[in-house]
């Protein structure tokens, strides 16, 4: 039996670092600890209701969107507005683009390289002149002794399963995809102004209006990121995922799954959206409609004082730092749950909602992937570490799509002359609102709360906070956690596979610790374990 | 593990795969020839600088040198800058402290040079913990070795924790390890507001007890401010160290005057209609898409210096006001609290025809508005005349003065 901690986990956003147990070559147990706190909330107490706009969006610097929008929801719901359809058209636009530029940089920059040997690809034998210039290229780098961000890493490693040639494959389509992450934030940048950090759709709708200029600055640059995520992007996925199919096998955790919804249509109904709102538990297959009631937040392993398990609403918090100890309190992080449940969220848990409801393109995509792999008729083998990767990619078609949909529609809009994006409001004295909403990696909901015009409270439960959870106080792990737990080790020293589960829920650190009480704003000692 | 994939040779899966494969490669390479900005022709390689054609070259060192301000004469020593360098490229160690990622976010949507020229072939990001492949053991023994060479220069993203126990990397204190390699840098370069004095998680009451590079090391770092950090501000920064080997010529708050040197309104492409007393009173309205002054709305360009109407942001395609959004100050120290209501009206700011008055915002408020709907008016009767519709809001010539 032995002990490994790797800190810092890398390529996520954040401060993570991870603990396990491994007996026999297997992760026996495991714990996930945030090592960052800032303290969101109560920044936001006291300010104009308007403002939380623009501060939750640093909550994030990978899904300022995605906070943007939970946010502005939340404060619609509050003053009891929808936007106009242009308005709620450049939302989803802007959102849209945002999830392409996520999902593409998450599977090239921050997973890949946990699949891709890129030492290896200097061994292919490239026929394609394009593929020998990036051989040249790699050759170069690797040769001028300066590997920067690919220095020291566990090249050679035995899990390592792909030819050569198709490690040169993925290395050039790591490149490509550089450029294509920036394109997709771009594409958000001209109705939102820039990216990261969007600023023209607060509550109310878009404060910009949209031109036939912008559509046309836009499209050409969507159809090529459309087709590329078609032609290079989707084929990477199913070119890689045979090599790993014993990963389909591997990372499974509670398999339960929530997702808020995102991307409204004209009804604003959550159970609407592209992506509809939804439960699954266990595995099931069979959706339930969500009840955000049923959330609670339970601080027992946290670095903070011991309290009930109590809706984020009406939550309280003191952080509280002892030290750092896996058997009592190890993290940053609080642990929510759905109907006292642990949660998984993200690509996946939204593409299995989906699913499990009957959505048409979600089913399709699916099922074709099953049977490309081989494994008609098992959707089962979604619970893993493969089932987070495809779902991910096959999530990415059904927004591109939409989005170039969406940017069509506000070209319609414009020519009949709907060009109305915002709803005016009067700020209501007392009031509270609820924004339910799903970020790339998972499901973000936003809570507000009104007095006298301002931020009487304000809480903010993330995707990562689901994900990353620690143990409850009923010693119920949270998902990344359970799902580590089986994972095959083959040599400590280099923890590869660790990785491989780890980065398969895409955590985002920065998002999940952000909660302090300003009755305990005073230092504590710290002993590190 | 699921028995049903145990089966490696499947033949239906390898054969699949062999066509999905193909169709990728095929894909990759037809997709290549029309993409923008990525060089194909080999044979006008620049000699001296892998994987630059001279036309690629020469509009990186263009944009370089405009961004520096010196103009198509400082290109030749850019470009020996750089040729120097691309032998042994410099090594960069990027720290990541109590940030959202917002600033790396940023360095990778940079266009010209773009991030993979950037960080692979005219510097050596060593150390980055958002995109590096080590980690855990393995990254730390990268940190240790740069520490030793000692050859780098060190960029910090995020702010830094004065708390005990708020802010670990691999068990350590952030504020010990900036210290440790900040002492050792060859420059430090602070980026984005976190890093320069705090920024949004410092907002009152700063739960986290949040700390700026310069306050919480005690190094003269370049501060960049922005929030995020504007990339071509940061490539530009990075690029011009690299030049002149010095620090460039800073204002109080440590921040390059080259791109802090103005303020937002004195650079806004609507100043005119500031100017002219046009403004925006509601979003979604016919001012607003006319693209008037969002003086009103609570902009803060009068009281931000930056240059982001000069650069703009993602490959230049717009920037807030240019969207429409009232500036929030975000270039500020201070700026969260400083300008908290962020879209209340900016008060104290002196609007033209009150010269060496120091309107208040309703003053202003009173003056503008009439202002704007004689304005509003005026155009009216102008395009009433021409007898055709004009795309063009109206013409400063036409306008009616704040004071009148």
């Amino acid at each position: 039996m032995s002990r490994i901690k790797i800190d810092p986990i890398t390529r996520i956003e954040g401060h993570l670092a991870l603990e396990v147990e491994v007996q026999d070559s297997k992760v026996k147990d495991a714990w996930a600890s945030g090592t960052l706190f800032r303290g969101f909330e109560i920044i936001l107490k006291g300010r104009d209701p308007r403002d939380a706009y623009h501060i939750t969006q640093r909550i994030c610097g990978v899904c300022p969107t995605s906070h943007a929008h939970a946010s502005s929801l939340c404060l619609e719901d509050a003053v009891g507005i929808h936007p106009p359809d242009t308005g709620r058209l450049v939302r989803n636009v802007v959102e849209g683009a945002q999830f392409l530029h996520s999902h593409i940089l998450w599977f090239y920059h921050l997973a890949a390289l946990d699949f891709v040997d890129v030492v290896s690809a200097l061994q292919a034998k490239p026929k394609e002149q394009y593929l020998k210039n990036v051989q040249a290229r790699l050759k170069k780098f690797v040769e001028s002794g300066q590997l920067g961000p690919f220095a020291n890493a566990y090249w050679g490693h035995p899990a390592y399963k792909l030819p050569p040639d198709l490690n040169l494959l993925a290395v050039a389509h790591y490149l490509e995809a550089i450029d294509k992450q920036a394109q997709a934030s771009h594409i958000s940048a001209i109705f939102g102004g820039r990216m990261p950090m969007t600023m023209t759709t607060p509550a109310g709708g878009s404060v910009h209006i949209p031109t036939v200029d912008d559509i046309a600055n836009m499209l050409p640059r969507l159809l090529e990121l459309r087709e590329w995520v078609e032609n290079v992007f989707i084929p990477d996925v199913l070119a890689v995922a045979p090599y790993y199919l014993d990963y389909a096998g591997i990372g499974k955790g509670p398999a339960n799954f929530l997702s808020w919804g995102v991307f409204d249509d004209p009804s604003f109904e959550t159970t609407n959206r592209l992506m509809p709102s939804g439960v699954v538990m266990g595995g099931s297959l069979a959706a339930q409609e969500v009840d955000q009631q049923t959330v609670t937040e339970d601080v027992t392993h946290g670095w903070y004082k011991d309290g009930e398990a109590l809706h984020p609403s009406v939550g309280v918090t003191e952080p509280e730092f002892t030290e750092w100890d896996v058997e009592n309190k190890y993290t940053w992080a609080k642990a929510p749950r759905y109907g006292e449940q642990p949660m998984e969220t993200g690509a996946l848990a939204r593409m299995v909602v989906a699913y499990a409801k009957g959505h048409e393109t979600a089913t399709k995509l699916i099922n074709d992937t099953l049977a490309a792999l081989g494994v008609s008729g098992k959707p089962e083998v979604l619970f893993s570490v493969v089932g987070r990767i495809a779902a991910r990619a096959l999530e990415t078609k059904i927004i591109a799509d939409a989005t170039v949909a969406w940017a069509q529609q506000i070209l319609e809009n414009l020519k009949n002359g709907n060009k109305a994006t915002f709803t005016g409001y009067t700020m209501p004295d007392h009031a509270q609102g609820t924004g339910l909403w799903e970020a790339p990696r998972g499901a973000l909901a936003h809570w507000n709360q009104i007095e006298g015009g301002r931020l009487a409270n304000y809480q903010v439960i993330t995707p990562t906070c689901w994900n990353i959870s620690p143990r409850d106080g009923k010693g119920i792990q949270g998902p990344i956690e359970e799902a580590l737990i089986g994972t095959p080790v083959e040599d400590p020293k280099r923890p590869l596979e660790i990785l491989r589960v780890a980065h398969s829920f895409d955590p985002c650190l920065a998002c999940t610790v952000h909660v302090i009480d300003p009755s305990s704003n005073e230092v504590y000692e710290v002993r590190v374990a | 593990m699921s028995d049903v994939f145990r089966r490696p040779n499947n033949s239906s899966v390898t054969q699949s795969l062999n066509t999905f494969r193909n169709a990728s490669i095929t894909a990759g390479r037809n997709f290549f020839r029309t993409r923008l900005g990525v060089p194909p022709l080999r044979e006008e390689e620049f000699p001296g600088v892998p994987n630059f054609s001279r036309r690629d070259f020469m509009k990186l060192c263009a944009t370089t040198a405009a961004l520096l301000g010196l103009g198509a004469a400082g290109i030749p020593r850019i470009a020996d800058a750089l040729v120097t360098a691309a032998g042994q490229r410099p090594s960069v160690v990027w720290l990541n402290f109590a940030s959202d990622t917002g600033c790396t976010e940023a360095l990778i949507k940079a266009t010209y040079p773009n991030a993979a020229q950037l960080i692979l072939e005219i510097l050596s990001l060593d150390y980055n913990e958002t995109i590096m492949a080590a980690a855990g053991t393995q990254a730390e023994e990268i940190l240790a070795e740069a520490l030793e060479r000692g050859d780098y220069i060190l960029i910090i993203e995020g702010a830094i924790p004065t708390k005990k126990g708020y802010g670990m990397i691999a068990r350590r204190e952030m504020i010990d390890i900036g210290k440790e390699f900040a002492d050792k840098a060859k420059a430090v370069i602070a980026v984005g507001s976190c890093a320069t004095w705090g920024g949004v998680p410092a907002g009152d009451p700063n739960p986290a007890g949040l700390k700026g590079v310069r306050e919480a090391l005690g190094v003269q770092a370049i501060n960049l401010d922005l929030c995020p950090v504007n990339e071509g501000i940061l490539v530009a920064t990075i690029v011009d160290f690299l030049l002149t080997q010095r620090v460039p010529e800073l204002d109080g708050h440590g921040r390059p005057k080259i791109f802090y040197g103005q303020t937002i309104h004195d650079q806004c492409e609507r100043r005119g209609h500031f100017n002219a007393g046009r403004f925006v009173e509601r979003f979604g309205s016919k001012e607003e898409e006319l693209g008037y002054c969002l003086y009103k709305m609570g902009c803060k360009g009068p009281d931000t210096y930056a240059n982001c109407s000069k650069f703009r942001y993602n490959d230049r395609v717009s920037w807030c006001i240019g969207a429409g959004a009232p500036c929030i100050g975000c270039g500020e120290p201070g700026w969260v609290d400083k300008f908290a209501g962020f879209y209340e009206r900016l008060p104290g700011v002196k609007v033209p025809g009150l010269e060496g008055v120091a309107a208040g915002a309703d003053k202003i408020g009173i003056a503008a508005g009439v202002a704007t709907a004689a304005g509003i008016a005026a155009h009216a009767i102008v395009t009433a005349k021409k007898r055709r519709p004009t795309k063009e809001p109206p013409s400063e010539k036409s306008d009616v003065s704040p004071d009148t």
